[in-house]
Protein backbone atom coordinates (compact mmCIF):
# COMPACT_ATOMS: atom_id res chain seq x y z
CA UNK A 1 0.00 0.00 0.00
CA UNK A 2 0.84 3.60 -0.87
CA UNK A 3 2.46 5.90 1.75
CA UNK A 4 -0.64 8.47 1.09
CA UNK A 5 -2.99 5.22 1.65
CA UNK A 6 -1.27 4.09 4.81
CA UNK A 7 -1.62 7.82 6.22
CA UNK A 8 -5.14 8.22 4.98
CA UNK A 9 -5.92 4.69 6.83
CA UNK A 10 -4.74 6.39 10.31
CA UNK A 11 -1.01 4.38 10.29
CA UNK A 12 0.76 6.37 12.80
CA UNK A 13 4.06 5.69 10.89
CA UNK A 14 3.01 6.58 7.83
CA UNK A 15 1.78 9.86 9.29
CA UNK A 16 5.11 10.10 11.05
CA UNK A 17 6.91 9.74 7.29
CA UNK A 18 4.74 12.22 5.65
CA UNK A 19 5.96 14.94 8.58
CA UNK A 20 9.47 14.87 8.78
CA UNK A 21 9.34 14.82 4.52
CA UNK A 22 6.74 18.13 4.86
CA UNK A 23 7.66 19.56 8.16
CA UNK A 24 10.33 22.14 6.60
CA UNK A 25 8.40 23.33 2.97
CA UNK A 26 5.07 23.79 5.64
CA UNK A 27 7.50 25.99 8.42
CA UNK A 28 9.11 27.51 5.46
CA UNK A 29 5.49 28.57 3.88
CA UNK A 30 4.50 30.03 7.28
CA UNK A 31 7.05 31.46 8.67
CA UNK A 32 6.65 33.82 5.26
CA UNK A 33 3.17 34.63 6.47
CA UNK A 34 3.85 35.43 10.74
CA UNK A 35 7.47 36.13 9.97
CA UNK A 36 8.06 34.98 13.60
CA UNK A 37 10.50 31.55 13.56
CA UNK A 38 8.83 30.33 16.99
CA UNK A 39 5.11 30.92 16.10
CA UNK A 40 5.98 29.71 12.96
CA UNK A 41 6.78 25.94 14.78
CA UNK A 42 4.00 25.55 16.81
CA UNK A 43 1.95 26.72 13.63
CA UNK A 44 3.56 23.85 11.83
CA UNK A 45 2.85 21.36 14.49
CA UNK A 46 -0.67 22.58 14.83
CA UNK A 47 -1.29 22.04 10.87
CA UNK A 48 -0.08 18.49 10.92
CA UNK A 49 -2.22 18.05 14.08
CA UNK A 50 -5.15 19.56 11.33
CA UNK A 51 -3.75 17.08 9.01
CA UNK A 52 -4.00 14.11 11.19
CA UNK A 53 -7.47 14.63 12.24
CA UNK A 54 -8.75 15.30 8.89
CA UNK A 55 -6.49 11.98 7.72
CA UNK A 56 -9.73 10.10 6.63
CA UNK A 57 -10.87 13.13 4.20
CA UNK A 58 -7.85 13.48 2.31
CA UNK A 59 -7.51 11.87 -0.86
CA UNK A 60 -4.34 9.52 -1.48
CA UNK A 61 -4.38 10.19 -5.16
CA UNK A 62 -3.91 14.04 -4.72
CA UNK A 63 -0.59 15.57 -3.56
CA UNK A 64 -0.38 15.55 0.04
CA UNK A 65 2.05 19.37 0.14
CA UNK A 66 -0.62 21.24 -1.74
CA UNK A 67 -2.86 19.58 0.97
CA UNK A 68 -0.28 20.94 3.70
CA UNK A 69 0.01 23.93 2.83
CA UNK A 70 -3.62 25.19 2.25
CA UNK A 71 -4.07 23.91 5.64
CA UNK A 72 -1.25 25.95 7.07
CA UNK A 73 -2.49 28.36 5.34
CA UNK A 74 -5.69 28.64 7.57
CA UNK A 75 -4.07 27.77 10.42
CA UNK A 76 -1.62 31.02 10.08
CA UNK A 77 -4.91 32.76 8.93
CA UNK A 78 -6.37 31.95 12.15
CA UNK A 79 -3.43 32.90 13.81
CA UNK A 80 -3.93 36.40 12.51
CA UNK A 81 -7.50 37.14 13.72
CA UNK A 82 -6.29 36.43 16.75
CA UNK A 83 -3.29 38.63 17.48
CA UNK A 84 -3.95 42.12 17.58
CA UNK A 85 -2.15 44.07 14.80
CA UNK A 86 -0.05 45.72 17.06
CA UNK A 87 1.32 42.60 19.01
CA UNK A 88 1.75 41.11 15.46
CA UNK A 89 4.28 44.34 15.02
CA UNK A 90 6.33 43.70 18.04
CA UNK A 91 6.56 39.94 17.37
CA UNK A 92 7.86 40.55 14.05
CA UNK A 93 11.65 40.30 13.86
CA UNK A 94 12.07 41.41 10.32
CA UNK A 95 11.03 44.49 10.40
CA UNK A 96 13.10 45.67 12.87
CA UNK A 97 15.97 46.55 10.30
CA UNK A 98 14.50 47.63 7.16
CA UNK A 99 15.60 46.45 4.08
CA UNK A 100 16.69 49.38 2.28
CA UNK A 101 18.53 51.55 4.98
CA UNK A 102 17.55 54.59 2.89
CA UNK A 103 14.05 54.26 3.93
CA UNK A 104 13.68 55.98 7.35
CA UNK A 105 12.58 54.25 10.45
CA UNK A 106 9.43 56.58 10.65
CA UNK A 107 8.43 55.94 7.41
CA UNK A 108 9.13 52.25 8.19
CA UNK A 109 6.74 51.86 11.64
CA UNK A 110 4.38 53.92 9.08
CA UNK A 111 3.94 51.66 6.22
CA UNK A 112 4.50 48.49 8.76
CA UNK A 113 1.53 50.20 10.93
CA UNK A 114 -0.72 50.71 7.54
CA UNK A 115 0.51 47.12 6.75
CA UNK A 116 -0.76 45.19 10.08
CA UNK A 117 -4.38 47.31 9.35
CA UNK A 118 -5.33 45.48 6.69
CA UNK A 119 -8.04 42.77 6.60
CA UNK A 120 -6.48 39.38 7.51
CA UNK A 121 -7.27 37.81 4.26
CA UNK A 122 -5.91 41.21 2.21
CA UNK A 123 -2.92 41.13 4.53
CA UNK A 124 -1.82 37.68 4.02
CA UNK A 125 -2.05 37.67 -0.15
CA UNK A 126 -0.29 40.96 -0.05
CA UNK A 127 2.65 39.44 2.57
CA UNK A 128 3.28 36.80 -0.12
CA UNK A 129 2.76 38.37 -3.39
CA UNK A 130 4.66 41.86 -2.66
CA UNK A 131 7.16 41.22 -0.03
CA UNK A 132 7.69 37.33 -0.22
CA UNK A 133 7.24 37.50 -4.14
CA UNK A 134 5.87 34.61 -4.36
CA UNK A 135 3.94 33.65 -7.47
CA UNK A 136 -0.21 34.03 -7.65
CA UNK A 137 -0.77 30.41 -8.96
CA UNK A 138 1.05 29.46 -5.43
CA UNK A 139 -0.46 31.90 -3.29
CA UNK A 140 -4.20 31.17 -4.91
CA UNK A 141 -3.59 27.05 -4.38
CA UNK A 142 -2.64 27.74 -1.16
CA UNK A 143 -5.73 29.64 -0.18
CA UNK A 144 -7.85 27.73 -2.43
CA UNK A 145 -9.02 30.13 -4.49
CA UNK A 146 -8.43 31.41 -8.33
CA UNK A 147 -5.33 32.81 -9.34
CA UNK A 148 -6.95 36.06 -10.38
CA UNK A 149 -9.02 36.12 -7.20
CA UNK A 150 -5.13 36.68 -6.10
CA UNK A 151 -4.78 39.56 -8.12
CA UNK A 152 -8.06 40.97 -7.46
CA UNK A 153 -7.23 41.00 -3.68
CA UNK A 154 -3.34 42.25 -4.27
CA UNK A 155 -5.03 45.07 -5.98
CA UNK A 156 -7.80 45.91 -3.30
CA UNK A 157 -5.35 45.46 -0.97
CA UNK A 158 -2.58 48.02 -2.36
CA UNK A 159 -5.93 50.09 -3.05
CA UNK A 160 -6.34 49.94 0.93
CA UNK A 161 -2.87 50.29 2.04
CA UNK A 162 -2.44 53.28 -0.49
CA UNK A 163 -5.82 55.34 1.71
CA UNK A 164 -4.11 54.10 5.21
CA UNK A 165 -0.73 55.36 4.22
CA UNK A 166 -2.59 58.77 3.03
CA UNK A 167 -4.15 58.86 6.63
CA UNK A 168 -0.91 58.86 8.15
CA UNK A 169 0.87 61.15 5.86
CA UNK A 170 2.92 59.23 3.72
CA UNK A 171 1.60 59.61 -0.43
CA UNK A 172 3.30 56.86 -2.63
CA UNK B 1 -4.54 54.58 -9.96
CA UNK B 2 -1.85 54.00 -12.25
CA UNK B 3 0.87 51.31 -12.66
CA UNK B 4 3.80 53.90 -11.75
CA UNK B 5 2.33 54.79 -8.59
CA UNK B 6 1.60 50.66 -7.83
CA UNK B 7 5.25 49.97 -8.22
CA UNK B 8 6.30 53.15 -6.34
CA UNK B 9 4.44 51.76 -3.52
CA UNK B 10 5.32 48.09 -4.08
CA UNK B 11 8.73 49.38 -3.56
CA UNK B 12 8.55 51.16 -0.68
CA UNK B 13 6.47 48.49 1.40
CA UNK B 14 10.03 45.94 0.10
CA UNK B 15 12.09 48.81 1.33
CA UNK B 16 10.40 49.33 4.81
CA UNK B 17 9.68 45.04 5.52
CA UNK B 18 12.27 42.50 4.31
CA UNK B 19 11.44 39.57 2.79
CA UNK B 20 12.00 36.75 5.73
CA UNK B 21 15.36 35.88 5.23
CA UNK B 22 15.84 32.73 6.95
CA UNK B 23 12.86 30.51 6.20
CA UNK B 24 14.62 26.89 6.90
CA UNK B 25 13.12 25.02 9.99
CA UNK B 26 16.35 24.56 12.42
CA UNK B 27 15.11 21.16 13.91
CA UNK B 28 12.96 18.34 13.81
CA UNK B 29 9.51 19.06 14.82
CA UNK B 30 8.28 15.53 15.58
CA UNK B 31 9.21 15.72 19.31
CA UNK B 32 6.42 18.24 19.89
CA UNK B 33 4.13 17.00 17.19
CA UNK B 34 4.20 13.34 19.86
CA UNK B 35 3.21 15.82 22.73
CA UNK B 36 0.88 17.47 21.03
CA UNK B 37 -1.29 14.20 19.52
CA UNK B 38 -0.73 12.64 23.78
CA UNK B 39 -1.83 15.76 24.73
CA UNK B 40 -4.91 15.75 22.85
CA UNK B 41 -5.79 12.04 23.66
CA UNK B 42 -5.34 13.28 27.57
CA UNK B 43 -7.66 15.91 26.99
CA UNK B 44 -10.36 13.73 25.21
CA UNK B 45 -10.22 10.94 27.87
CA UNK B 46 -10.67 13.83 30.48
CA UNK B 47 -14.17 15.05 28.98
CA UNK B 48 -14.87 10.72 29.04
CA UNK B 49 -13.75 10.67 32.56
CA UNK B 50 -16.02 13.60 33.98
CA UNK B 51 -18.93 12.26 31.91
CA UNK B 52 -18.98 9.32 33.39
CA UNK B 53 -18.26 10.81 37.20
CA UNK B 54 -21.42 11.84 36.48
CA UNK B 55 -23.38 9.16 35.98
CA UNK B 56 -23.30 7.47 39.81
CA UNK B 57 -24.49 11.50 40.75
CA UNK B 58 -27.63 11.44 38.40
CA UNK B 59 -28.35 8.18 39.63
CA UNK B 60 -28.13 9.10 42.98
CA UNK B 61 -30.27 12.06 42.34
CA UNK B 62 -32.62 10.41 40.15
CA UNK B 63 -32.51 6.33 41.00
CA UNK B 64 -35.83 5.56 39.55
CA UNK B 65 -34.34 5.60 36.38
CA UNK B 66 -31.84 2.51 37.13
CA UNK B 67 -34.52 0.41 36.56
CA UNK B 68 -35.70 1.41 33.55
CA UNK B 69 -32.15 1.55 32.30
CA UNK B 70 -31.39 -2.21 33.80
CA UNK B 71 -34.54 -2.86 31.66
CA UNK B 72 -33.61 -1.37 28.56
CA UNK B 73 -29.83 -3.09 28.84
Amino acid sequence: MELQERFAKGEIEAFETLFRQFQGQVYGWVIRIVRDPAIAEDLTVETFWRIYRARARFDPTRSFGAWARRIATNAALDYLKTVRPDVLLLEDHGRIEPANPAVQSDLCNRIEQAFSHLPEKLQIVARLALIEEQSYEEIAGALGISAGAVKSRVFRAVRLLRRKLKRLGVEP
Amino acid sequence: MNELNDEKLRELLRGAIAPVADTNLKHDLWPQMLRKLDEQTVRASWLDWALIALLPLWFVVFPEVIPALLYHL
